[in-house]
């Protein structure tokens, strides 16, 4: 029985493997990079990361570990203070029509209407006119939001203004789709969903996307890799190829021992986090239940 | 409705607590007029045509004046949020006129444009001008970050980006702004016209004056604060909560 168990953890683990991508095969080359903030705090040291075309990479680390200072980079949005991040061997700078980057807000014009907010996205790409609302309304659909292309974005829940902004990004159709913690203020059962979502959409469309997340669970279920990231200062610790069958379900035996196997090397690096400076940083925030202040009507 | 029974019972209090202080005789009749006197002379001097057209003529000269005001200030508060060398040098000079009241153009616009509409023209506009430059400059300035940075990664850029993301971001702003103008070049406008024949509402005041009709004086002002309100309700009310509305900004969905 534990001969068992055993034998099939080391079997899960298996499909965990480290990655080794050769920058001569990448996508999206990053090279020594440092960033070191104005007030003095290093984001970012000595960072290497080489992504293949139509990878799913799942940026991984506590806060602070500087996987957002990374994404920002990638988007060109971030200017490095050493190192270089090229993206098809082309030095990046500044934001480019080959990237797009997604907040872990929906960010969506709030005076136009779902449909409108794609559609002046794809004005804004040079996209015709002629062409614009068919390619808007085929989004819509794939993100399941038919029958919401006229409702103006306060009118949708977290989830839905977060799938209306999903269907902008993939319309504008970028070659690199980076996301950062983009379901992070959703409520968990928003979140699965979301997740399956995006991984049908990636499983059908094949982009390249860098996603970050300090959820493990999250990484695990999206990334073909994680990249474990560690904080003070912000580097790479591993670099780990996922090599689960996709689609992926949430309860999945394999998946859940990777997230405890994950979970560990993470608790790892922030113990040694501590030791280094007395300031924690929970990994993945518990989901806490809010407690409202009541508000009673009077007599 | 019961705020509206609040609002009538204050307006009934006060009229009646106004008859009363008539009543009692303690100014001359003619100093301090019983409301339906003054009601009265309201309704004649409507009648006659006379509030009317003052009315007309000063609308018809703020709505000019406000239209310059606000091609002219809503895009120096663009140019100042944007552009660094207004917001350095031009702003500071901005706010510094903004700190003169409006009247105080006057002596200068008579000198300049002499007894003619131009010169209560000039001292509307700069009555209001500045201040919707400011509302403007700071409502773009208020522009959600997120906004803008999305736009950036959608690749929204120049002439697309001011006119479709900056100032549609900031257009509940700006409106608030638009409203304060209005009112800036209301009083601007009334306190130009009570100084020279006009042939406003200003004038009429003037003439009430003149001729010691004091329940022309209190018609007429009453006449104003009339005008004043439907004006601030009817048009700038309803533009507001509309776009709020629109915008998501209201707590109602």
């Amino acid at each position: 029985m534990l001969r068992a168990l055993l034998g099939r953890w080391r079997s899960s683990l298996r499909l965990l493997q480290p990655a080794h991508v050769g920058a001569e095969r990448a996508k999206i080359s990053v090279a020594r990079l440092d960033h070191e903030y104005a007030n003095k705090v290093v984001a970012l040291q000595n960072v290497d990361l080489n992504v293949r075309s139509g990878e799913f990479v799942c940026l991984l680390g506590p806060s602070g570990c500087g996987k957002s200072t990374l994404l920002y980079a990638l988007a060109g949005h971030v200017v490095p203070t050493g190192g270089s991040v090229s993206i098809d061997r082309q030095p990046i700078h500044g934001p480019g029509p080959d990237r797009l980057l997604m907040f872990q807000e929906a960010a969506l014009f709030p005076w136009l209407t779902v449909r409108g907010n794609i559609t002046f996205a794809l004005a804004a790409r040079g996209v015709p006119r002629a062409e614009r609302r068919e390619r808007a309304d085929t989004y819509i659909q794939r993100v399941h939001l038919g029958g919401f292309e006229d409702t103006l974005p306060h009118q949708l829940s977290g989830g839905m203004k977060m799938r209306a902004s999903l269907a902008r990004a993939l319309a504008v159709d970028p070659a690199v789709l980076l996301m950062d913690e983009p379901f992070g203020s959703l409520d968990a059962q928003t979140r699965i969903h979301m997740q399956e979502l995006l991984q049908s959409i990636w499983v059908r469309t094949g982009k390249t996307v860098v996603f970050v997340t300090h959820d493990v669970h999250e990484a695990l279920m999206l990334g073909t890799r994680v990249v474990l990231m560690a904080p003070r200062p912000g580097r790479v610790v591993r670099d780990l190829e996922v090599h689960l069958p996709m689609p992926r379900q949430p309860e999945d035996a394999a998946l859940n021992e990777m997230v405890r196997h994950v979970g560990r090397l993470l608790r790892e690096v922030e113990g040694r986090a501590h030791t280094r400076s007395l300031q924690p940083a929970p990994t993945r925030a518990p989901a806490q239940p809010v407690l409202r202040p009541q508000v009673i009507p009077g007599p | 409705m019961k705020h509206h029974a609040q609002k009538l019972l204050v307006l009934a209090l006060l009229i009646g607590l106004w008859e009363l202080v008539a009543r009692m005789g303690v100014w001359s009749p003619h100093l301090l007029p019983r409301p339906l006197t003054v009601a009265q002379s309201l309704v004649a001097m409507v009648a006659d045509g006379r509030l009317v057209g003052a009315a007309g003529r000063s609308l018809g000269r703020l709505l000019r004046a406000y239209l310059m005001s606000v091609t002219l200030g809503v895009p120096l508060g663009l140019l100042i949020s944007r552009i660094p060398f207004f917001r350095n040098a031009v702003k500071p000079v901005v706010m510094g006129l903004q700190a003169l009241p409006s009247i105080c153009w006057l002596p200068l616009a008579l000198l300049w444009f002499g007894l003619t509409d131009g010169a209560i023209l000039f001292v509307v506009v700069m009555g209001s001008v500045l201040g919707i430059a400011i509302a403007t400059e700071d409502s773009v300035n208020g522009v959600d970050p997120q906004l803008t940075r999305v736009a950036s990664t959608l690749g929204v850029r120049g002439l697309r980006f001011h006119f479709g993301v900056l100032l549609p971001a900031a257009l509940p702003g700006i409106v608030t702004g638009l409203k304060l103008g209005w009112s800036f070049a209301w009083r601007a406008l009334l306190a130009g016209e009570l100084l020279f024949v006009s042939g406003g509402l200003g004038q009429l005041l003037t003439v009430g004056r003149e001729l010691m009709d004091v329940p022309q004086v209190m018609a007429v002002m009453v006449a104003i604060v009339i005008i004043g309100t439907a004006v601030d309700r009817v048009l700038f009310q309803t533009v507001e909560v509309r776009l709020r509305r629109r915008w998501g900004l209201t707590a109602t969905t």
